[in-house]
């Protein structure tokens, strides 16, 4: 099996509101997998339960066929597997260097006597650190930001700051929440290449997103939600082409099913 | 005119520290009023208990007002000890910070998924409760009576009792601190305060393990305030428990959020304001207080960052917002 993340019948209850309901999902490697479903379908819910944000109310996540279920965010992100936010959460007040420096925790050692000292541990963090960090930004094209305040930027820079600071962590699985939102089309089209060009460089990327021409374009796999329940998953044809997923977006009838034709 | 004066501070703040040291070590040789020498005794005194605070409230946001209570665990460490069993005043210097310390882990770990306003009146009652402990434990604490000859610290032939001598014991504790917090601050520790300030979920989503660094920030705060806790009661050479009290914690917090939350030298600026102030308003006695309060409300309205706060810091608001919305675009 060459699955990342696996998602066996996980179940979310926030007292009788089924949020997630009995949703399976695999994850190859190599994938760009995308999330999509109406409002309010659980695919926010469904992936905080993936990284640790929520425990699920039943059962299981596997990163790499070790089991994740319930660890907190921090440990599932030293498991490998990095996430943005759909209101991004960047340290605002933090240069963008600064952002994606906090993104190399996992990868330093540096203890407080160390700091104090300054040993060799703490150089070597800090000139891997450094040097990451820049490698990175000029990488994802936000070389000339690295001393810019994170939260003074364009809502599309701090999109991809987000990005960069999750790529820090050297992610088996990347997760993006809704990465297109609050984009105009040009951003939008900027991104889906950027994420291309992710993948190509060998990264899996699961995504949430609304824009059903962006997951179309880029995605190789779809899952679909409505309602906290799995209604479809296959390829951009397969999901398409699906009634289920037709009448979680347009409702049931000879209206909107016409509509659809 | 803000960005006046903030011209004017920059390099003050690139080349102050080491400036400001050097005269500070000569100060003592060229003034000779006792009260002069003891004013600047408290001013370094309250730089680093102010500085101690701030690794707390404005590296980390993590928002602790009892601050009193680890200075005064800090100071009966060293009272009791040193009076009892004689202990050095070297010795007992780290001690008192470690003793702080692990009162600052038992406050922290049953605080560490709260915040802002809960954690506040948590550390609030804290410092009252260490307070009536000093005041009621008499067998211990002298009770009322407080703790009288302390003992004053000697090194080789010196004697340490009196403000001109006293008053380098304190200067080094605050360049001490401001060393080796300035090393943290910059390290991968001090970004991952940082970072909880500013997002814990973005934090713990990088793998910061955010319980464990407040757990340790607090206990940082706390070992420094001890240990200025420690060198204070040998420097009054009598302690009761009427000098922590609350009061004292907000006089603490006040330097913070006059100097600079976030800032490595905007408490330092803090305590020479506040400490400054009390003596010119001496002559207005208890109405000082209302001073005290007009300071701080025009701070929060004109300054919020603080004298030394970068204009770049989480308290600046709006202000940078404006100034630096045009940045991103060169």
């Amino acid at each position: 099996m060459s699955g990342i993340l696996r998602a066996n019948g996980v179940c979310k209850y926030f007292g009788g509101l089924k949020a997630v309901e009995n949703v399976d999902m695999e994850i190859a490697r190599g994938d760009i997998f995308g999330i999509i479903g109406p409002n309010g379908a659980g695919k926010t819910t469904f992936f905080n339960i993936c990284t640790g944000i929520y425990g699920p109310t039943k059962g299981s996540v596997y990163l790499e066929e070790e089991e994740i279920t319930g660890l907190s965010p921090d440990k599932v992100a030293a498991k490998g597997m990095a996430r943005t936010f759909q209101n991004i959460q960047l340290f605002k007040y933090l240069t963008v260097r600064d952002n994606v420096k906090i993104g190399f925790h996992l990868h330093t050692k540096t203890r407080l006597l160390d700091a104090i000292l300054h040993t060799k541990a703490y150089q070597q963090d800090e000139k891997m650190i450094q040097e990451a960090s820049e490698a990175i930004l000029e990488r994802v094209g936000l070389i000339q930001y690295r001393d810019s305040m994170a939260g003074m930027l364009p809502y599309g820079i701090q999109r991809k700051v987000e990005i960069a600071r999750a790529l820090a962590i050297e992610p088996k699985l990347l997760l993006l929440d809704e990465p297109a939102a609050g984009m105009n089309p040009q951003e939008t089209m900027e991104l889906a290449e950027f994420i291309k060009s992710l993948n190509a460089e060998g990264h899996t990327i699961a995504l949430i997103e609304h824009d059903m021409k962006f997951v179309m374009n880029t995605c190789n796999r779809i899952l679909v939600l409505n309602f906290g329940k799995k209604i479809c998953e296959g390829t951009p044809e397969v999901v398409k082409a699906d009634q289920g997923v037709h009448e979680a977006y347009f409702g049931k009838g000879i209206i909107a099913g016409e509509a659809v034709k | 005119m803000k960005d006046k004066l903030y011209g004017v501070l920059a390099p003050v703040k690139k080349y102050g520290l080491f400036v400001a040291i050097g005269i500070l070590a000569l100060l003592p040789m060229v003034v000779s009023k006792t009260y002069i020498l003891g004013l600047l005794c408290r001013v370094l005194m309250y730089a680093t208990l102010a500085g101690s605070l701030n690794v707390i409230n404005g590296y980390s946001g993590q928002m602790c007002i009892g601050h009193a209570g680890f200075f005064c665990i800090g100071s009966y460490v060293e009272a009791i000890l040193a009076t009892r069993m004689g202990i050095s005043f070297w010795v007992l210097l780290p001690l008192a910070g470690a003793a702080a310390a692990l009162m600052g882990l038992f406050v922290a770990l049953p605080t560490l998924k709260m915040r802002g306003v809960y954690l506040a009146i948590i550390t609030l009652g804290f410092s009252e409760i260490i307070r009536l402990l000093a005041l009621n434990w008499t067998d211990v604490t002298g009770g009322a009576m407080g703790i009288k000859n302390i003992p004053v610290p000697r090194l080789g032939g010196i004697e340490f009792s009196n403000a001109r001598t006293y008053y380098y014991i304190f200067l080094a504790i605050a360049v001490l601190f401001l060393f080796i917090t300035r090393r943290v601050i910059r390290s991968r520790l001090g970004r991952a305060w940082m970072s909880i300030r500013e997002d814990q979920l973005a934090a713990r989503s990088l793998g910061v393990n955010t319980p464990a660094y407040k757990a340790v920030n607090f206990m940082y705060g706390a070992f420094w305030a001890g240990i200025i806790g420690a060198a204070y009661a040998p420097y009054a050479r009598f302690i009761d428990s009427t000098i922590y009290t609350l009061d004292e914690g907000f006089n603490i917090l006040s330097m913070v959020i006059v100097g600079g939350m976030g800032t490595l030298t905007g408490p330092l600026a803090g305590s020479v304001v506040i400490n400054v102030l009390t003596e010119l308003l001496r002559p207005i006695g208890q109405w000082r207080m209302v001073a005290y309060g007009v300071l701080i409300i025009v701070m929060m309205w004109f300054r919020p960052q603080g004298l030394i706060g970068a204009s770049d810091s989480v308290l600046a608001g709006r202000d940078i917002k404006m100034k630096k919305s045009g940045e991103g675009a060169k």
